[in-house]
């Protein structure tokens, strides 16, 4: 009997492809096109599509993943050296700040902040540095740019910025800092930093009332024209800032990317009739002089960076801390930035399969997930982490790493029971404070990765101390040489001084019952508010857990409804300014719309935030952030809760890796082996067949008695067997 | 035929602006314009004003259903429904409340959405009915009782599981294909096969079941006896007779999903990293974005509604006993 045709057809097609993945010598589960993990290419992933990749609204860090590597603020973080410290980016050096009395004469660097009334930044960018090439600024033979006056004619064809042919460059002028700053201050354009810098930079919030005004009028301002008082082009290459008062964090500001330029003629080109429609906007195609340029944004699959041509002179730093040389951070020390051709974040919603792909060698860097942690790390008997003999044996290097960050438990100051500053209820969030182990939570739901908070400034950050000096006394003791945290009995005590003895009411005789008001979704979170609610039992408390969705949970934190609170932050810039100002009076969230979710004031500790936040880093600042922590640790704002810990992982060919948890413009400084990891991918993922050829032979048994039955019947036709 | 079909479009429009209602009013129990915007502004340094202006320029500032402060028919038209709602009948989708061209999007996702439901379907349809028919062939025997063993094993494991082993099986341990992502063009089929296998796989259980109820009701009708009586084999009885008069409960289950088929899989795109139309409309719930899921939901509807009118009409074309009047 002669094969039938359709299968020997199916199997030849089959057998074509997969010998077609083979001749590549590309391994056959590689999920990138033949050849690409030859070149000099860092793949990463993305899991969530960046909203916004607008300099003025970018705000989250899976938007600054990209953009910091395209756009380039003056200052940027040195990569190396810790603390974080700033150095020059596009300007030829950091700016000091003249500062100036309400006369206007100079004052010396370190006047104190209430004779300052303005900071002059002059700001000098370096001359040569060119935007990476863009269709805005393409320019026909007689100068006038090509596609500027477009119809929707003459957009029909075009989706994306690919599909115009001709790209074109030109110079950086401090004029493109200055039309950015102005962006800013434009209501229109919503920059989450439009209110904070109203308060800083001179004439910032009138020049945003005057667009606004302009526009009532029926008139498109042009802002290159219109003056904004607190800052002036003052030449080709430089440009002033004038803030008031004093506000040494402005220079952080400065190194983010609201702070990058923005070519007049890229607004000019996005803002023509069509483009919108067609996804062709600022937010969607940025254009920068960093070393990267976007040359494909699907949000949907895949975002690539290129390498940007026209990338001004950058080397790599020489300058490391200790033991850095021995790690091989400084083995580039001096070649020209980036180090790379291109970046390639594929989108990967789910960990799982990013986790399988990472250890199949297809990302060259990863997080690790609770999913995976035990796949990954050992955690030995005094904490100490270490990889797993599956990834030793990859090669793969553990980085770890404090995040500036907090998380912490809010008690809502202006709640008659928790709130206030009465003895009563200080008493009452202290006892908490003891009775809420977060060294637990830590090793429970963090798998160790993190540390309990002494108060709200991290690791890192000037104003954090290590040691006895810096422990929180009010819920820790120093005992054998580390902080411990106060038994439960004390915390009883504190309670029953308070009023609760047991967890009754005294003057009731009603058990005491407080509510935790959290948004929590996915079945983790039933552990973990068991967690809390055994927390408070210990001192005989009721908690009772208030779910609601994300939007009634911020209504409650704006109307002062939520009586205990689950909060955090990220910094902005490594100041302990950043983390003081979360518990400054005046910036309570219920009042006056501020960051102070717990609605914490007591004027000591704003009198003394006035001074310090003015203030440069030295003993007299480091005196006073002293005396202010002593007073918020007595009150007890905030259970504090714990700070996290980055664990990163890296594959061997992935080099010159360092977590860096302020600067996100880091890309440029990776190197890449591209044959080592070509050679690991080969030999991780040789493909396994045999079980290929094990099913098919145990479907042929089971299907050969079937077979016989099936031609005995086909033999058989009348016989019903039924 | 053709007064038949414009009667049921006519039909459907009450259907639309009904489902249409029915979203915006549920939407907006959920969710304020107010959260909208604090959603798209991000959590940092939000003020009031910038809720206000984000409201203003999207028309979100205005009334929800009934605008008291306007005159005559403004007092409905000058309301966040109608002005939201009237450019969808035009299948004009506008741009997400994050400012993304709706339209361009859904063309987009559309195509890999297609590239893994098309062969899901086709391939699972072609499966089952074959599965489906070998087991009444082997009815009363071990065949048919492990098989209906088997089909209920596979019904009780959740769609998660086979992904998550066909990852583990053939993209980790077999290492045959990529674990997840696409491709463009024809380089895409290494990463839609395994993702097909688990569709296919994963609806093997429920599809077997349904279609041999289907064949079975068939099999004790008199046109069997008949067939059987004029001495046809068991083989020629299913395939020519049983299957062709079982084409109308399968077609009332297929053809109205086939425009469904655009709209993709949630988990199955989600997990293989299918750029498709699965997630776009959960992704758009949980970012609050308005404007894609009334786009989405009318989409779901009006293909929905497609889906029926195609299934009627295939009646017609399988059994000339209907006539669509």
């Amino acid at each position: 009997m002669r094969p039938h045709p359709l299968p020997v057809l199916a199997a030849l097609l089959l057998a074509g492809a997969l010998a077609g993945c083979g001749t590549s010598g590309e391994p056959w589960n590689s999920p990138y096109p033949p050849g690409l993990a030859a070149e000099k290419v860092i793949f990463s992933a993305f899991a969530q599509r960046p909203k916004h990749l607008d300099p003025v609204r970018s705000y989250s860090s899976n938007e600054y993943t990209f953009i910091a590597q395209i756009y380039e603020p003056p200052l940027q973080y040195h990569y190396l050296l810790r603390p974080y410290r700033l150095v020059p980016l596009t300007a030829e050096a950091l700016p000091e700040p003249r500062l100036l009395d309400a006369r206007g004469r100079e004052l010396p660097p370190g006047a104190p902040a209430e004779a300052v009334a303005w900071s002059v930044y002059e700001i000098r960018i370096r001359p040569g540095i060119r935007y990476a090439p863009h269709p805005a600024f393409a320019r026909g033979p007689d100068g006038r740019y090509l596609y500027r006056g477009l119809s929707e004619r003459d957009l029909e064809g075009v989706h994306t910025l690919a599909d115009f042919p001709e790209r074109g460059t030109r110079e950086l002028v401090a004029a493109d800092y200055v039309h950015q700053i102005k962006r800013l201050a434009d209501p229109r354009l919503h920059s989450p930093i439009r209110g904070l810098m109203s308060e800083h930079i001179v004439g910032f919030a009138a020049f945003g009332r005057r667009l606004e005004t302009l526009r009532r009028e029926g008139q498109e301002p042009d802002l290159q024209a219109l003056p904004l008082e607190g800052v002036e082009v003052t030449g080709r290459y430089s440009y002033r800032i004038r803030i008031r008062g004093k506000y040494p964090q402005f220079r952080y500001w400065l190194a983010m990317p609201f702070f990058a330029p923005m070519p007049p003629e890229a607004v000019a080109f996005y803002g023509q009739p069509g483009m919108a429609e067609r996804n062709l906007t600022l937010d969607w195609y940025p254009v920068g002089t960093g070393p990267f340029m976007l040359v494909e944004n699907n949000p949907n699959r895949r975002m690539v960076l290129e390498r940007n041509p026209h990338f001004h002179e950058e080397r790599y730093p020489a300058e490391g801390m200790p033991g850095d040389r021995e790690a091989g951070l400084l083995a580039d020390a001096g070649r020209r930035l980036p180090l790379v051709d291109r970046v390639i974040f594929s989108l990967e919603k789910e960990s799982i399969p990013y986790w399988n792909k990472f250890l199949q060698g297809y990302y060259d860097a990863s997080g690790i997930s609770s999913d995976a942690f035990d796949q990954a790390v050992r955690v030995g008997p005094g904490g100490e982490v270490s990889l797993t003999e599956e990834l030793r044996a990859k090669g793969v290097r553990l980085a770890t790493a404090v995040a500036p960050s907090t998380y912490y438990m809010g008690f809502n100051m202006l709640d008659p029971v928790v709130g206030g500053l009465s003895e009563r209820a200080r008493k009452l969030r202290q006892a908490i404070s003891i009775a809420v182990d977060y060294e637990e939570y830590i090793a429970i739901f963090a798998n160790g990765r993190g540390i309990a908070a002494q108060g709200p400034i991290p690791p890192g950050i000037f104003g954090h101390r290590e040691g006895r000096s810096g422990m929180n006394p009010y819920v820790y003791d120093w005992v054998e040489g580390r902080p411990r945290r106060k038994p439960i009995e004390e915390a009883r005590r504190l309670l029953a001084e308070a009023g609760y003895p047991g967890g009754v009411d005294r003057t009731t005789g009603e058990p005491l019952t407080l509510h935790l008001d959290v948004t929590a979704t996915g079945p983790d979170d039933k552990a973990r508010l068991d967690w809390y609610r055994k927390q408070f039992r210990k001192l005989g408390i009721e908690l009772v857990v208030r779910n609601t969705d994300y939007n009634r949970f911020q209504d409650k934190m704006r109307t002062g409804a939520a009586q205990i609170f689950l909060w955090g932050w990220n910094a902005d810039y490594p100041d302990p300014e950043n983390f003081l100002f979360l518990l400054y009076g005046p910036n309570g969230k219920v009042r006056h719309g501020g960051e102070n979710a717990a609605n914490y004031a007591n004027p000591e500790f704003d009198r003394l935030f006035e001074r310090m936040k003015a203030m440069e880093d030295g003993p007299e600042r480091l005196a006073l952030i002293d005396r202010m922590l002593a007073i918020a640790r007595r009150d007890a704002p905030w259970v504090w809760g714990f700070h996290p810990k980055a664990f990163t992982l890296y594959h061997a060919w992935y080099r010159n890796a360092r977590p860096h948890l302020m600067a996100n413009n880091t890309l440029k400084y990776i190197r890449v082996e591209p044959e080592q990891r070509l050679a690991a991918q080969r030999a991780w993922n040789r493909p396994v067949l045999w079980p290929l050829g094990a099913g098919a032979a145990l479907l042929l048994v089971v299907l050969f008695p079937a077979w016989r039955v099936y031609r005995r019947r086909l033999r058989t036709p009348f016989r019903d067997a039924a | 035929m053709l007064a038949y079909i414009l009667r049921r479009l006519l039909y459907a429009l009450p259907i639309l602006v009904g489902v249409n209602l029915l979203t915006f009013v549920l939407f907006f129990v959920v969710n304020s314009p107010d959260d909208m915007a604090r959603m798209q502004l991000g959590v940092k340094r939000v003020t009031p004003e910038a809720v206000e202006a984000w409201k203003r320029e999207r028309g979100y500032h205005l009334p929800l259903l009934y605008n008291a402060e306007a005159e005559g028919l403004d007092r409905l038209t000058e309301t966040i429904f109608f002005q939201k709602s009237v450019s969808l009948f035009a299948f004009e989708f506008g741009r997400s409340d994050a400012g993304s061209d709706i339209g361009y999007d859904i063309r987009q996702r559309m195509g890999p959405s297609l590239a893994v439901a098309v062969p899901v379907f086709v391939i699972g349809l072609a499966v089952n009915i074959t599965f489906a028919l070998l087991v009444v062939f082997f009815r009363a025997t071990y065949v048919e009782l492990w098989g209906m063993v088997l089909c209920v094993a596979l019904m009780s494991i959740s769609a998660l599981f086979y992904i998550i082993a066909g990852q583990y099986l053939v993209g980790k341990v077999m290492r045959l294909v990529p674990i997840s992502g696409f491709g463009e063009g024809l380089a895409a089929w290494k990463f839609v096969v395994l993702p097909v296998a688990v569709g296919v796989v994963s609806g093997i259980g429920s599809g077997v079941r349904w279609y041999r109820t289907l064949f079975l009701e068939e099999l004790g009708k008199d046109y069997v006896r008949t067939a059987r009586a004029k001495g046809l084999g068991e083989g020629a009885v299913l395939a020519r007779h049983v299957l062709r008069n079982a084409l109308i409960p399968i077609l009332t289950g297929s053809v109205v999903l086939l425009p469904l088929l655009f709209m993709g899989s949630l988990i199955l795109e989600s997990f293989f990293g299918i750029p498709g139309l699965g997630s776009y409309t959960i992704d758009a719930i949980n970012a609050q974005d308005f404007a894609i899921v009334r786009a989405m939901v009318f989409l779901g509807s009006v293909l929905y509604l497609v889906g029926l009118l195609l299934t009627d009409l295939s009646y017609t074309l399988v059994d000339p006993r209907v006539r669509l009047s």
